[in-house]
């Protein structure tokens, strides 16, 4: 007794139904909503990546999910119902097994090629390392992030190396900035802008960013650092070109005196070799 | 095979049983051999050698030394050491007989045994109170996150819980299925009556105790601050406390390399005849699959550690950039080992519901070959991945695409472990047991884990998750969600066999709802805070995300609570009901369910009988002769 019930085509059908609403939900409402917002080019940028990698995986996710819940509902030993009857013996159906290695290759690869593009494109906010490969076109204002237990300094090397202990960068500007550490590894995380890079004591890693309209954003440190790595986190501003011009000659002035104590701008500095904090 | 008549134990008093090779002894053996380590190495550190000067009146060698004395005076203590000087006395090469097995009561736990029956509950036990005293550390970390600022415990404190809460759980859990339920069900699935190094098997799992308690006394040298990645140059920077975090990792290190080793070898030499290898049972190719990962990566782990030790007591400098060494480097041998690690605590769990699955849907595996490439595949292409946990720390960048490439290609062999739990429930009868619940919480959770996986293996969208609560609910949801859940599943399913008690099938199913909820009502919101903005290890968080926080500490307390659901029916089923277990309550046609409760000594009499299927379930079908299922194994003859 051949059980043809049409199951196959019935889950289909659900699958079919459900996955296009709901992929439609989640790539025109959900996703283009999430953070972390349209603030840069590069934010902007993980949003749209972000967007596409939803509306793949949602219909897989569904997919495997009806696929249970199916089971569980339809092929469910009822109570009292003969419980020597099994299943039948089937072990594998080849076209199957094919169709789905075929679908989820076809899908990883698309995925790897895409993230490449977009990686490749701008580098996408990503720590790069001293040698980046993917440099966006255009004039960058150079910004060397400092990250020492427990705070952040920004040094301006085009502005004198003045160095500042609050980060404002100017809007519409290609910002590059050198991730580096005195001591131990940080992580230089602006979220709003689309930016993370390690800092490596002794190593420069580069990133850049597009900045678009003015904002304000959070500055993380997104590595384990030492005790006090909970506080290490302040504030920054995107501000109109012409105000970063006032406020950087007010940095360049007030830290005049600092400034000519400070060692001489370098791409990276080494920690004291018998410096223990902790 | 002839019969082996075990001996009948003689009752023993109190004292006889308290003098000997016992944990007691063990213990004390442990402190004298940490005092004697602590006395060297006080007279080694002279002024000359002392490099950043002591701190919580501890050095580093002393401490170094005490544990290593003190292990070694733990396996002395056990009775380690009697075999190899009796052989050094001239006396004749023996195997140990098994006739505690029959002996009443809990003292045959609490020392050396080399049955494989014995070890695995010892192992289910041991791992059980570590994992007990880990997810306490939770529990306490949920608690100084109910506020944004520090309430509770200091930044300290909570980074030493938060260290010693990842560190316990991903060294046990390293352990958690191959350690109790491939010790056990491993030899008689393939149908031999021990492990092929049975003084080896007994020795990971002493390793691993040893391992735990030197990980907590990690609080008596001032904690450690790093996390379980304990990143250099941030450990070295580390009170004594970090020296412990070595030790624990180490010794985990030298038992996961040695269980491996020993089930590898189980597996491959001492399987019945006619147990070939497309018949062996899919639990124990997983294992195969994780002893090769465990074996492989755990050396790198033990070398990376020695070198680390090094630069604390040595003064060498691998991890130093001010004295020229490189903080990248830890990063890139930890994570050679760290990835793969993590699917030798995957790769089991894969295992666990394959084996279960047909069992529950009353059909064979579907896709046998399929499932075993996956895991297979899985296991081979874990060690070209690990540089996605560097994705933004500096590497050169034109690796980024590779590595990216390669993360995405292993999310098709774990694809497969779904394709054929999917096709076997597929025209089943599902028996929606507690053990099969439990199957089910690992796809649904291991689905999640999987797809937020993608996301973070796609650079441009790790740029903003990692280091984020984002990558900390992908992996619980990958290592709780996927493992646990198994290791309850199998604990469901073997355990009245193990034990020869049933456990309550309500509380059971009481315990995974409520594990389940609040598991996804825990680490679900977590991928919110992390897109939100939310760093790993932080002791203060920015206040608006105070109600979501709120929300996952109170989802975590509850999730704790199941876990006592859990241990009340245990406790319930063995000390209270005692309600004798049936040989084969589900149904089963694998090898150890065809034996009676409680397993004889010897496991077998004569060699099982290997049928020509590994999982002889279900109705023949009724196809016109000859026509097999495309691609399937054909249906042999001899099925039941």
């Amino acid at each position: 007794m051949q059980d043809t019930t049409p199951y196959f085509r019935r889950l289909v059908l659900i699958w079919l139904v459900s996955s296009v609403v709901l992929t439609a939900l989640v790539v025109f409402v959900l996703a283009p909503g999430l953070p972390p917002g349209n603030a840069t080019v590069q934010s902007s940028a993980a949003v749209v990546d972000n967007t596409v990698l939803f509306g793949i995986s949602t219909p897989i996710a569904l997919a495997v999910l009806l696929c249970l819940g199916y089971c569980l509902v339809v092929f469910r030993e009822r109570p009292g119902s003969d419980t020597t009857l099994e299943g039948p013996a089937v072990r594998g159906n080849s076209s199957i097994q094919l169709w789905w290695l075929v679908i989820t290759t076809t899908t990883v690869l698309f995925l790897a090629v895409f993230g490449s593009i977009e990686l490749l494109k701008d580098g996408a906010g990503g720590g790069q390392g001293p040698n980046p490969l993917s440099v966006p076109a255009g004039h960058a204002i150079q910004v060397q992030v400092i990250a020492q237990q427990w705070e952040f300094t920004y040094r301006y090397p085009g502005y004198g190396g003045v160095e500042t202990n609050s980060l404002e960068i100017p809007a519409n500007s290609l910002i590059e900035f050198h991730v580096t550490s005195l001591d131990v590894i940080h992580s230089f995380w602006a979220y709003q802008l689309g930016v993370k890079a390690d800092a490596n004591p002794g190593e420069d890693n580069i990133a850049y960013v597009n900045t678009k309209a003015p904002l304000n954003f959070e500055v993380h440190c997104a590595e384990l650092c030492g005790v006090y790595h909970g506080y290490m986190y302040n504030s920054g501003k995107v501000v109109p070109k012409a105000e970063f011009a006032s406020w950087i000659a007010q940095q360049q002035k007030t830290f005049a005196p600092v400034s000519g104590n400070l060692p001489k701008y370098s791409r990276s500095y080494f920690p004291a070799p018998d410096r223990r904090g902790g | 095979m002839t019969v082996i008549e075990s001996t009948v134990p003689v009752e023993k008093s109190l004292r006889q049983r308290l003098i000997g090779f016992n944990l007691l002894t063990a213990i004390i053996l442990s402190l004298v051999g940490w005092w004697i380590g602590h006395l060297i190495g006080s007279w080694i550190n002279t002024p000359s050698t002392t490099y950043y000067g002591t701190e919580a009146g501890y050095n580093d060698i002393e401490v170094f030394l005490g544990y290593f004395f003190g292990v070694v005076g733990f396996l002395v203590g056990l009775g380690f050491a009697n075999y190899p000087v009796r052989r050094m006395l001239g006396h004749p090469a023996s195997l140990p007989d098994h006739a505690e097995v029959t002996e009443p009561g809990i003292w045959k736990y609490l020392r050396l045994s080399v049955d494989h029956k014995i070890v695995g509950l010892q192992y289910l036990g041991g791992i059980g109170v570590f994992f007990a005293v880990g997810g306490l550390n939770a529990m306490l970390i949920r608690t100084e996150l109910l506020s944004p600022s520090t309430h509770v415990f200091g930044p300290n404190q909570y980074l030493t819980l938060v260290g010693v809460h990842g560190s316990m759980m991903m060294g046990m859990m390293t352990s958690g299925i191959l350690g109790p339920f491939a010790n056990w069900v491993v030899p008689m699935m393939i149908g031999t009556r021990r492990m092929a190094f049975p003084r080896i098997e007994a020795l990971t799992f002493w390793l691993l105790m040893a391992a735990g308690v030197i990980l907590i006394t990690t609080i008596f040298f001032g904690g450690f601050q790093t996390g379980w990645t304990g990143y250099e140059p941030l450990s070295d920077q580390g009170t004594a406390g970090f020296d412990a975090y070595i030790g624990f990792f180490a010794l985990v290190g030298l038992g996961m390399c040695l269980l491996g080793l020993n089930l590898m070898v189980t597996i491959v030499t001492m399987r019945a005849p006619g147990l070939t290898w497309s018949r062996l049972p899919i639990f124990c190719w997983s294992v195969l699959a994780t002893c090769v990962l465990m074996v492989l990566a755990s050396p790198m782990l033990i070398a990376c550690l020695l070198m680390g030790a090094m630069d604390r007591t040595a003064q060498t400098a691998f991890f130093i950039p001010g004295n020229g060494g490189s903080a990248a480097l830890y990063q890139n041998l930890f994570w050679v080992f760290g990835h793969p690690e993590v699917y030798v605590l995957a790769i089991p769990g894969f295992g666990i519901v394959l084996e279960l699955v047909p069992v529950f849907c009353r059909k064979p595996l579907w896709g046998y070959r399929t499932a075993v490439a996956g895991m297979l595949g899985v296991a081979l292409l874990s060690f070209f991945v690990w540089q996605h946990h560097l994705f933004v720390s500096g590497i050169d960048s034109d690796l980024r695409p590779f590595y990216m490439l390669s993360t995405e290609i292993i999310s098709l062999p774990t694809g497969f472990t779904f394709l054929c739990v999917l096709g076997t429930m597929w025209r089943g009868r599902i028996r929606l047991t507690v053990p099969m619940l439990f199957c089910m919480g690992w796809a649904f959770n291991f689905l999640f884990g999987g797809i937020s996986g993608v996301f973070l293996s796609d650079v441009p969208s790790d740029v903003d998750t990692h280091g984020s609560f984002f990558v900390m609910a992908h992996f619980h949801y990958t290592i709780m969600g996927g493992l646990v859940f198994t290791f309850f599943a199998a604990i469901y399913y073997w355990g009245p066999k193990m034990t020869g008690f049933n456990f309550s099938e309500r509380l059971g199913k009481i315990h995974f709802w409520m594990m389940f909820l609040a598991f996804n009502s825990t680490f679900g919101p977590l991928f919110a805070l992390g897109i939100l903005g939310m760093p790993r290890r932080v002791v203060t968080y920015p206040s608006n995300l105070q109600a979501l926080n709120i929300w996952v500490s109170v989802s975590a307390f509850v999730l704790g609570v199941s876990m006592l659901v859990f241990l009340w029916n245990v406790v319930q089923s063995l000390v209270f009901k005692r309600e004798v277990s049936d040989p084969n309550p589900w149904d089963s046609k694998s090898a150890e369910w065809q034996l009676p409760t409680p397993v004889p000594a010897y496991d077998f009499i004569e060699w099982p009988d290997i049928g020509p299927e590994p999982y002889p379930y279900g109705q023949p079908l009724e196809t016109p002769s000859g026509a097999v299922p495309a691609g399937g194994v054909a249906p042999a003859g001899g099925m039941t």
